[in-house]
């Protein structure tokens, strides 16, 4: 092996991330999926690391979820995306990040597409000021906020009061990291680490403590694939994806899974109910399934956040197991407690995965 | 058990370690083509009976090595013999013969 080569290999495959000053723009589906990430993440970066994080009523939705449904054509989509970039500059900023993995593959596709073709861009451009009368302009950097948890996973850890560790045995514990399809897979050099070495989550398990846990479907989709759940007939191919994946972590056992992206978070979750209400068949220590967390979950727990503030009892698994093994104190009482300590119900409980 | 109304998909993952190989080992001793193939597929290329029907000299190959036996059986099962991917085989393979040693050893079964 020559060192030299291997190291220039690598360099190619990081990423310029800016350490402050973002315009922030959230995701469609993990305000519904996972609601406190979000805030967790604006918390963290705002509150306790004094990041410049700017947030905007105005922005919209990126329109992922249409295009990759065929429902709108890419025009339309680069439309709103210059919208949005047109929304940061008027406010003065030029680092872009975003909530969202489809979202982040979106921008990074849309500005890939100007680059190549000009004349696509000039286009848009018209478009833009037709319809809002906006001016056109493109972000320095865009970054999904893994990307800036990654960049500042030191200063949390150098700030954190709980580590990825199991209290009982002192051993670090097995993470599963499970990196979102958009965020490097259509393009490598955008992603920490590229395609085939993404470092984005197992950086911040490492310097939290943790273990990554490398298993044979390590970078399989998760099986959300817009129009593979979308329709009720493909579902099957979904849950599929999810199960083959499930199968081959089982045997490394780990303590749970990080994902970056809020289709994998979702359904590496709730398809573990699915498996396990139809066919009998339960992952996890004593058929309680593995918890799948956010990064900024991950982040919030690290730094000592409530767990119910961070919105873990939205999750189909059950994440006290894990929270036992942190050692974080939580009051089982206060779980299912509104904003403002109303009792919003116990959801009904699964018959075969355990809770 | 609930009906979500749509099901797990069969896996076509193949596990080397839990396939009865016997058959390979045998047809290796009677002709070691089947080792040597590279599955480059010009003998599926060239076949003049696979224009017709289901033959495939390569995807047989690797079904006997995947112990996929009944399925190599039937894709060659309308086979002529005729040898022509005998000839343009990049690694020599005397496939002729192979095809018959695969046929006779799952028909002496």
């Amino acid at each position: 092996m020559i060192y030299e080569g291997k190291q220039k290999i690598w360099s190619d495959y990081q990423k310029e991330i800016p350490d402050d000053h973002y315009y922030y723009v959230r995701s469609c589906i993990r305000q519904t999926f996972f609601p406190a990430s979000e805030g967790a993440l604006l918390k963290i970066t705002r509150g306790i690391l004094g990041r410049d994080v700017f947030e905007n009523e105005h922005h919209t939705t990126c329109g992922g979820i249409a295009y990759h449904t065929d429902t709108i054509p890419h025009e339309t989509v680069m439309t709103i995306v210059a919208r949005q970039f047109a929304l940061m500059h008027k406010h003065g900023y030029e680092n872009y990040v975003c909530s969202c993995i489809t979202s982040f593959g979106i921008y990074i596709e849309t500005l890939e597409t100007w680059r190549n073709f000009p004349e696509l861009e000039a286009k848009i451009a018209e478009n833009l000021k037709k319809t809002c009368n906006l001016e056109f302009a493109k972000p320095k950097f865009v970054v999904h906020t893994s990307d800036l948890i990654y960049k500042l996973r030191e200063e949390i850890a150098s700030k954190a009061k709980y580590k990825l560790v199991n209290v009982k045995t002192g051993q670090p514990l097995k993470v599963v990291e499970h990196i979102g399809c958009h965020y490097s897979k259509m393009f490598p050099s955008k992603g920490v680490g590229g395609a085939e070495y993404p470092y984005v989550l197992a950086g911040m398990v490492e310097a939290w403590g943790g273990e990554i846990v490398d298993y044979p479907e390590r970078r399989h989709c998760c099986g959300f694939g817009f129009r593979q759940y979308l329709i009720k007939a493909n579902r099957g191919y979904s849950l599929s994806n999810t199960h083959k994946k499930f199968e081959s972590m089982e045997p490394y056992e780990p303590d749970f899974i990080i994902t970056n992206c809020p289709g994998c978070a979702y359904f590496m979750d709730r398809w573990q109910y699915v498996i396990a209400e139809s066919q009998g068949k339960t992952y996890g220590e004593n058929g309680r399934g593995i918890p799948v967390l956010t990064y900024e979950e991950v982040a919030g727990l690290v730094l000592g956040f409530n767990p119910w503030d961070l919105g873990l009892q939205t999750h189909q698994v059950y994440v006290e197991p894990l929270l036992d093994k942190l050692g974080i104190p939580y009051e089982p009482a206060k779980k299912f407690l509104g904003a403002k300590g109303q009792d919003l119900g116990c959801p009904a409980l699964p018959t075969c995965l355990k809770v | 058990m609930i009906d979500f109304g749509f099901y797990l998909t069969p896996s076509s993952t193949i596990d080397l370690d839990k396939v009865d190989r016997k058959a390979v080992d045998d047809l290796a001793r009677a002709d070691s083509g089947i080792r040597t193939c590279i599955a480059c597929g010009s003998c599926t290329a060239s076949c003049t009976a696979g224009v017709f029907a289901d033959t495939s000299v390569r995807q047989a190959i690797l079904s006997v090595l995947n112990g996929r036996n009944e399925k190599a059986r039937e894709l060659l099962s309308s086979c002529m013999l005729c040898g022509k991917c005998m000839m343009v085989c990049p690694r020599g393979i005397n496939t002729r013969h192979l095809i018959l040693s695969i046929q006779k050893y799952f028909d002496g079964q």
